[in-house]
């Protein structure tokens, strides 16, 4: 083998979730009331555009945790060794981005460096001047033919996206007419009556968005930083496709790792009532009544002392990286199961009084059966908004606990550490914006598609909403 | 009503005790004080002379829980969980790491916080309330639905880039006012009016949102019909009936935060150079002074049973059908 796979903590708990979001795509074809609401988000525009999105930045998170080492080069009579740096799937793809660094900063898409160097003649003398990029615009011979590349590269980028666009309309507009000729009329994408059809137009705009911004990036990448370098000169769009995973993870795990906690105590202390009801509020309360951030910092403040005195418990820094990125997962989904559990409390409360539960409880049903049964399937719509409302406000959460110093380990790529490292430069003058704009850019999209689902699944499965 | 305010301290009394547990637990149980020694001492410096030092100056050698050396009640009272957890009821919180009296410097930096965190609140709230109003008046129309888009587009966007960005805008470009900075008494004000602007806005889009749903559902009720029918203007409905009887969720949100506005907010604070409660704590979090943490902790917890009692009284006072008893 050329390389030894690694699963790290994240990647396990990432890969269970997959695991998970298939069990529950499963059980959502299998209900009809579940599939008729995810229908219903599926039919409007913006719910079937926004999941579109959200699957784009999934997928990347999901190759990014595919973990290797590579093999040192062999050496005869040496037993095989393995580089002490993990890499991911997502790595190797971008190896181009990451292997090509320049000295220091360059703007988007520039041919020269953004500071200037003594550079030596060959027939002698020196001067001060900005040097050409060791990769950006390496292969232009002169600087002249910039303006004519970078239309080219673009004109090609867009060429190939809208081909892979047009072809991904038409097998979507097959795919369609196939399953229900009925609605093949028009342009075969009409809602019918009884069943709402997915909103295939948004969905493949979107996708086809996606696909057109890709390929004109790739096609740019590969003669250019495009998003320009950072201080030592990595390539910008690398790290903002590496800050992907991170905010993943931090928006999905968290979840996880609080949805056990909050669900099961929540339903027993609205069910149970008594003592067993007080003690879990006496719990929440406590909890809930120290500010967040301080709860977060006191817990990670003492995460670190735990990490730090215990080097022998990791081989490589990625491992130790990784396992501050759990912990804080695991800090964050701690202190904020609170407002979860109290909804389930009030919501099972309500439940308990219902007709068809005292029946049960009539019929000597076992509590655990009843709460499994019958409490569990009629909560689930307030644990699904809460899921995905939550997604958002964590990915945000992340970019200021980075900041504040009690994020992501510094080596993790995150929005957080390059919103952190460019901030110092925006005093240079001239301004070195484009790693932040980058960060926040991205943020922004993948922030604000999670915020439109939100409101669309909470749309859909909120009762109290018409 | 009295009686009511009293019952509710004295259940404020184990919540408390419940989050002094915890940070005990958090600071001394999870990581003994010899490893917060060795971590802060650098692994270049650590001799178990060194560790002791440490420990002693922090009072940090004692016995956690019980003493057996001691004599009498000094049995419990010399010990860690007596001297940094229970004296915090007293508001003793004892020195920082560079020896100087936590009490005393929480008390001076108090003021720069409220500073900010007053006005922000107050024009924060103004301002969200009044554009809720102003996209339910419009409800349904072209208006009120890019207003809503404005609002989550808005909320999408990270703190910090409204920070950042407001400083490279109005201070940088436009230079309007100092990037940061302070000082006391009326001349401060040029310091203050970016860090309230930038709260202000980047606050908008959360909770317009959130006032016109709470709006919006109080607009469908059967009195509004009423009043309506009776042939009172829209803006009459709005401003008297609507306002009014939204009060209740309205206040649920944001009374609890008046006490906390004490601790002022840690990013603003630290990016505008605002020497109050929240870059203390970040300072805090950065040099790993363990003792201000704690302190800032118990403080903020204190101050926010103090809002859910205020929380409750202010409910009697829109409500006269609440009493207190």
């Amino acid at each position: 083998m050329t390389f030894l796979p690694i699963i790290l903590w994240t990647d396990g708990v990432i890969f269970a979730l997959v695991l998970i979001a298939g069990l529950a795509i499963r059980q959502i074809r299998r209900s009809p009331q579940l599939r008729d609401a995810w229908r219903k988000v599926f039919a409007k525009p913006i719910g079937f555009a926004t999941f579109v999105a959200l699957g784009f930045f999934g997928v990347i998170g999901i190759v990014d945790s595919l973990h290797y080492r590579p093999a040192l080069p062999a050496e005869p009579g040496v037993e095989k060794q393995y580089s002490g740096e993990v890499l991911s799937a997502l790595d190797a793809l971008l190896a181009p981005l990451r292997l090509n660094t320049e000295k220091t900063y360059s703007a988007p898409l520039a041919t020269r460096l953004f500071a200037r160097e003594t550079v030596e003649f060959e027939g002698g003398g020196q001067a001060r001047i900005f040097p050409r990029l060791v990769f950006g615009g390496a292969h232009l011979a002169s600087e002249d033919e910039w303006v004519s590349d970078v239309l080219k590269r673009v004109s090609v980028g867009l060429l190939v996206g809208g081909v892979l666009t047009g072809l991904l309309w038409l097998s979507v507009r097959r795919a369609a007419m196939r399953e229900s000729p009925r609605a093949s009329s028009a342009d075969g994408l009409h809602a019918s009556a009884s069943e709402p059809e997915p909103a295939w137009r948004a969905a493949v705009l979107t996708m086809g968005a996606l696909l057109v911004v890709s390929a004109v990036i790739i096609s740019l990448a590969s003669g250019y930083h495009v998003f320009g370098t950072d201080k030592v000169g990595q390539d910008v769009l690398y790290l903002t496709i590496k800050s992907v995973r991170t905010a993943l993870v931090i928006g999905t795990l968290t979840t996880l790792v609080m949805l056990p906690f909050a669900v099961a105590l929540g339903i027993l202390a609205g069910y149970l009532g008594g003592w067993v009801d007080d003690a879990i509020q006496y719990l929440y309360t406590v909890l809930n009544s120290i500010p967040g951030v301080l709860l977060i910092a006191a817990a990670v403040l003492m995460m670190q002392v735990v990490i730090d005195t215990h080097p022998e418990w990791f081989s490589t820094a990625a491992e130790r990286a990784d396992a501050r990125l759990l912990a804080l997962c695991v800090i964050l989904g701690v202190t904020s199961w609170t407002g979860l559990c109290r909804l389930l409390r009030g919501e099972t409360l309500k439940l308990r009084e219902l007709e068809y539960v005292q029946a049960a409880r009539a019929f000597g049903v076992g509590t655990v059966t009843i709460l499994h049964r019958h409490v569990l399937p009629n909560v689930m719509h307030i644990v699904v908004i809460s899921l995905v409302m939550d997604f958002s406000g964590l990915v945000l959460a992340e970019a200021v606990l980075s900041y504040v110093g009690i994020g992501v380990d510094p080596n993790t790529i995150s929005f957080g550490t390059m919103i952190n490292a460019a901030r110092m430069e925006l005093a240079r003058d001239p301004m070195v914006w484009w790693s932040l704009v980058a960060a926040f850019v991205v943020m922004f999209l993948l922030v604000l598609a999670a915020n439109l689902f939100a409101d669309v699944v909470r749309d859909v499965f909120d009762p109290r909403r018409v | 009503m009295f009686g009511y305010i009293v019952r509710r301290a004295l259940y404020a009394l184990p919540i408390l005790l419940g989050v002094n547990l915890l940070t005990f637990a958090l600071f001394f149980v999870v990581n003994t004080p010899d490893d917060m020694a060795r971590m802060q001492l650098g692994a270049k410096r650590v001799t178990p002379e060194a560790i002791e030092n440490w420990k002693a100056e922090r009072g940090y050698d004692k016995p956690r829980f019980y003493n057996d050396k001691a004599f009498g009640v000094s049995k419990f009272t010399d010990t860690i969980f007596y001297d940094k957890s229970l004296k915090m009821f007293a508001f003793e919180f004892g020195a920082a790491d560079d020896g100087r009296d936590i009490a005393e410097e929480i008390r001076s930096r108090m003021v720069p916080s409220l500073a900010i965190a007053l006005p922000t609140f107050l024009l924060g709230l103004y301002v969200t309330v009044s554009l809720a109003l102003l996209l339910v008046f419009f409800r349904q129309t072209a208006l009120d639905f890019s207003g809503v888009v404005l609002c989550v587009a808005m909320m999408s966007v990270s703190s910090l880039f409204y920070i950042i960005g407001g400083q490279w805008l109005v201070a940088k470009i436009w230079q309007l006012v100092p990037i940061s900075g302070y000082t006391g008494g009326l001349d401060g004000a040029r310091f203050l009016i970016l860090p309230v602007l930038v709260s202000v806005v980047a606050g908008i889009g959360a909770n317009t949102r959130w006032y016109r749903t709470i709006f919006l559902e109080e607009v469908s009720r059967d009195y509004v019909r009423t009043a309506r029918a009776k042939g009172l203007s829209e803006l009459r409905v709005l401003f008297r009936h609507v306002l009014k009887n939204a009060m209740i969720p309205v206040l649920t949100g944001v009374v609890v935060v008046i006490p906390l506005l004490f601790m002022g907010s840690l990013l603003v604070e630290s990016f505008f150079g605002i020497p109050g409660l929240g870059s203390y704590t970040i300072d805090a979090i950065n040099a790993q002074d363990f003792s201000v943490v704690r302190a800032m902790v118990f403080i903020g917890s204190l101050l926010y049973i103090v809002g859910l009692l205020l929380t409750d009284i202010s409910y009697t006072l829109v409500d006269p059908r609440v009493r207190l008893e």
